[in-house]
């Protein structure tokens, strides 16, 4: 027996496979389209996505049995917003460059759904640690995503990786554009992220059989 | 026994194999296969999905021959080394000269196209182990056609594949398609390069190389002309209507097109309805814009005056509007089935053509965008008409029955 019981490891590989949040649950789409132009806002928000959920059910769940059911949604949400708005002053005070990149996109991971679906369906029935496990698959999932996605577009629309111009420099015309290769611009623009999404959604249920539903 | 049925040994030895819809894909394209039906047959027509294809390559064919002619006529009128042409068969543009340089640019998108498209038809029709669709042959077709002639073949060979992948075979294959491939094809060129597929120098051969030097030459379209209020020299309507204009390689000549179109109509493999209610529908926005202008909302200065006072007429003869409604608004698995829904569905596309033309002077060419927006509309169109269809209907039972 390691750290995790056999239980509490599906928490966190469900949602990076089987259960992602984005491609099988189909949550969090906004987000994903709209600032994975570039790889590292990506993963910034990844991480950003990994603190608000891990601390946020953990938050839940402690005070599961106190919030009454009426007014839970408020409760939630005002959870969500405090640790948002953390995220965003470290974001501004130590990145200030990128926390302009993601702009209102990092307020808006208040409505991200997975958020407060986790917060619904998982910690305001669950323990502490599980849910903490929980908070952190499915950002995970959603993080994992967000990245792949991320890493094509960056790649294929600007020729760079993390700022880094791995194709050559399209201007000097060297390395890949030496030999007419050219970005393709439509990479840049949010419609392709949902196509590089449906990508992954169309090889992981060719993969795996049970996930097509009629 | 011949080569034949050798062929057909073969094909009952590997009946088993994975690659067999390869196989029979190019044998069924050179034989008539050996089986026979075993029970009756019920219908007996001859206008399979081949034959309607092959009306509209056939139809399509003077275009091509034409487009390789107007490239290198173009391009040799850009230099300066010829004349223009006085009329649709002036002595400067039959000319061999003209043909070797249009077949040189012309020819490469023909074979990328149908050969990477093709390609993928095959990997997919061995993944799925179905037979080969012919849904490719129009689209392989179309592709050359309503592209730039400097477009870099790999450009085209990616675009293709995307079309072909993410506009067909991820509904299910040929039928199946929301969209039109080969206008899914353009579009991702447009806004995946758009450097190649729009502006002042990728419509005739050879002005992109020659940009900055000396020897630079124009390869403006009349409608990027338009759209900054001003106007190419030396065009009048009839180099229009005949097509002696730079543009995509097959949609210049009015001409071709409209014996194309009635070639399509005469077979009945085109729908006049789709045809003619996308001309009504342009000629309607065009003259609302010229209303527009006529009532002086619109003075010289503004930067939709240049294409909003075309007289509206002449939107049919500049730009691709009737390439578009004759070829790619009639494809039948993507427009509207109902007779009602086609005349609403072609009106659309032409009164959205022109409203993008006139006011996204970026997108001068937006006959494809409306065609793709309109063939996502098409089955909700369908789906009123029948609605509307079955409630007066109902309406009639229930006066009967009182």
């Amino acid at each position: 027996m390691g750290l995790l019981s056999k239980k509490d490891a599906a928490l966190i590989t469900d949602p990076l496979a089987d259960n992602n949040p984005i491609t099988i649950q189909v949550l969090g789409i906004c987000s994903a389209l709209a600032i994975t132009a570039q790889l590292k806002a990506s993963i910034v928000m990844a991480i950003s996505v990994l603190f608000v959920m891990g601390v946020g059910n953990v938050v839940i769940s402690a005070i599961r049995n106190i919030i009454p059911s009426k007014i839970r949604i408020i409760v939630q949400l005002t959870v969500v917003a405090a640790l948002v708005i953390i995220v965003d002053q470290v974001l501004k005070a130590f990145a200030y460059e990128l926390s302009k990149e993601l702009s209102v996109f990092v307020g808006l991971i208040i409505t991200n759904c997975i958020i407060m679906g986790r917060f619904e369906a998982f910690a305001l029935g669950n323990g502490l640690w599980r849910s903490f496990l929980d908070g952190i698959g499915n950002a995970l999932g959603y993080g994992v995503i967000l990245i792949i996605v991320g890493f094509f577009r960056e790649l294929l629309g600007s020729g760079t990786l993390l700022g880094f111009p791995v194709l050559g420099d399209p201007i000097a015309k060297t390395g890949l554009y030496s030999i007419g290769y050219e970005n393709n611009g439509f990479m840049l623009l949010s419609p392709m992220a949902l196509i590089v999404v449906g990508i992954i959604i169309w090889v992981q249920r060719t993969r795996n059989k049970a996930l097509i539903e009629d | 026994m011949g080569l034949k049925q050798n062929l057909h040994n073969f094909k009952v030895k590997n009946q088993n194999k994975k690659w067999l819809p390869a196989f029979n894909a190019l044998f069924t394209f050179l034989y008539t296969p050996n089986e026979t039906t075993h029970n009756g047959t019920h219908i007996k027509a001859a206008d399979d999905l081949k034959r309607t294809m092959n009306t509209v390559i056939i139809a399509l064919v003077p275009c091509l021959i034409f487009g390789m002619f107007n490239a290198g006529y173009q391009h040799y009128l850009a230099l300066g080394e010829i004349t223009q042409a006085e009329g649709f068969l002036g002595a400067s543009f039959w000319t061999l000269d003209n043909l070797l340089v249009g077949a040189a640019t012309v020819l490469p998108l023909v074979v990328v196209s149908y050969g990477v498209g093709l390609a993928v038809e095959f990997v997919f029709a061995v993944i799925k182990g179905h037979e080969v669709e012919e849904g490719y042959l129009v689209t392989g077709m179309l592709v050359p056609l309503i592209v730039p002639v400097d477009i870099p073949l790999w450009m085209l060979a990616v675009a293709v594949i995307f079309g072909v992948v993410i506009g067909k075979e991820v509904f299910g294959g040929t039928g199946m398609n929301i969209l039109n491939p080969a206008l899914t094809i353009r579009a991702f060129l447009f806004f995946a390069y758009p450097t190649w597929m729009s502006g002042d120098k990728v419509w005739v051969h050879g002005a992109v190389e020659r940009a900055g030097t000396p020897d630079a030459i124009s390869g403006e379209t009349l409608l990027g002309a338009y759209a900054q209020n001003t106007s190419l020299a030396g065009i009048d309507y009839w180099d229009m209507f005949w097509g002696l204009i730079p543009g995509s390689v097959g949609e210049t000549s009015k001409f071709l097109i409209i014996i194309g179109a009635l070639f399509l109509i005469f077979t009945k493999v085109g729908s006049w309805r789709i045809i003619i209610s996308t001309l009504i529908g342009a000629l309607a926005m065009g003259l609302i814009f010229n209303g527009v202008v006529d009532a002086g909302w619109i003075g010289e200065s503004s930067k939709f005056y240049g294409l909003m006072s075309v007289p509206f007429w002449q939107h049919l003869i500049i730009g691709s509007i009737l390439f578009g409604a004759v070829y790619m608004a009639t494809d039948p698995v993507t427009a509207s089935q109902t007779n009602k829904g086609k005349w609403i569905y072609g009106f659309l596309i032409g009164f959205i053509s022109i409203m993008i033309r006139v006011f996204n002077p970026a997108y001068p060419e937006g006959v494809f965008l409306a065609i793709l927006l309109m063939n996502v509309f098409a089955p909700t169109i369908d789906h009123y008409v029948v609605q509307g269809n079955v409630k007066r209907r109902m309406k009639r039972l229930k006066a009967k029955v009182a």
